[in-house]
């Protein structure tokens, strides 16, 4: 039952913003603001791991970002997690 | 959409496919953490897949297996995952334009099994317009949902295999892909306010509230800053 429950209301915040948005017409800065969703989710996800948790996490995001300046993406994956795993060795 | 041979769907399915293979790879050891946690809690098998199956909401899930205890706090539960992926209206709002032009099965799966890893690769193909056919977003899609199946459940029949992720740099995956993605938005449009402001949201709010509030907080904080810049880019237009 509660498992259930759970199913429910998560099956629920999926397709409630697509109910709500889904049937109209959006104006250009109602566009422009839903297009920063990624941004602002995706950041509020990572922001305490990034630049809470520890010296090894901040400096490896770093790494991640100037790799990925000049390198192929999967390679700029590599180099952060590699580099995370060392300087949580390190520190 | 472009014309649709086998060819051209087998393609593009497994251009989702590779899209996220870092992040197949890095949900192993929570899919086998998973499993054995629910063994653990004293769940059955078939209750655990139910959940996994059902849920698919991989923080919710830990926290839920976490206050899984008798006499169950049901209420609690459920509560907390509905605080926990809150976040999912915001998505599917910000993908309504998009998902909206898909046909209804394929935009159903999608939404049914759309978590912040698919979500945040649809939407990045979304934005910067390149072409969003139905075999790609299929390909983003039902491996990621399969791979939680079958490492959840090959930790409910290995038991305590995994007990740390964290310490071969497994969590930092999400990370590292999700810092990219931030990365790739910001080079598209260029909007810093979003993402400072959610930035110093969540670190607050993580700060003075319990649980994952930061997060939905923190992402509602950001849109608000684009709401109120885009004002401001008006202005100077005139």
């Amino acid at each position: 039952m509660v498992i259930v429950g759970m199913a429910a209301v998560t099956v629920l915040t999926r397709f409630t913003g697509y109910w709500i948005l889904g049937n109209y017409r959006l104006s250009a800065r109602t566009q422009s603001i839903l297009e920063a969703v990624p941004v602002s989710v995706l950041t509020a996800i990572i922001a305490p791991m990034v630049l809470a948790t520890g010296p090894a996490e901040t400096l490896a995001a770093v790494v991640t970002l100037l790799a990925a300046w000049r390198l192929p993406t999967l390679v700029a994956i590599i180099c952060g997690v590699v580099s995370v795993v060392v300087l949580r060795g390190l520190i | 959409m472009s014309s649709q041979t086998p060819e051209t769907i087998r393609t593009s399915f497994i251009a989702g496919l590779i899209h996220m293979f870092p992040m197949l790879i890095g949900m192993v050891p929570f899919g086998l953490l998973i499993g054995a946690m629910g063994k653990q809690a004293g769940l059955e098998t078939w209750e655990i897949m139910l959940m996994n199956g059902a849920v698919f909401a991989g923080a919710s899930q830990f926290i839920a297996l976490d206050m899984w205890q008798s006499p169950l706090p049901g209420f609690t539960i459920i509560a907390t995952t509905l605080m926990v992926n809150l976040r999912h209206v915001l998505m599917g709002a910000a993908a309504a334009p998009y998902v909206k032009k898909m046909p209804t099965a394929p935009r159903t799966v999608f939404l049914f099994a759309m978590a912040d890893e698919n979500w945040a690769m649809y939407m990045r193909r979304a934005i910067s317009h390149k072409s969003l056919s139905v075999a790609y977003v299929m390909g983003l899609t039902v491996p990621f949902y399969l791979n939680w199946q079958l490492w959840s459940y090959l930790g409910t029949q290995l038991g305590g295999l995994i007990e740390n992720p964290e310490s071969l740099g497994f969590d930092y995956v999400f990370t590292v892909v999700f810092l990219l993605l931030v990365f790739g938005f910001w080079k598209t449009d260029r909007r810093l306010s979003p993402i400072i402001t959610s930035a110093c949201t969540a670190l607050i709010v993580q700060y003075l509230l319990p649980g994952t509030w930061y997060i939905f907080i923190g992402a509602l904080a950001g849109i608000a800053a684009a709401a109120l810049s885009y004002k401001k880019d008006e202005n100077h237009e005139r």
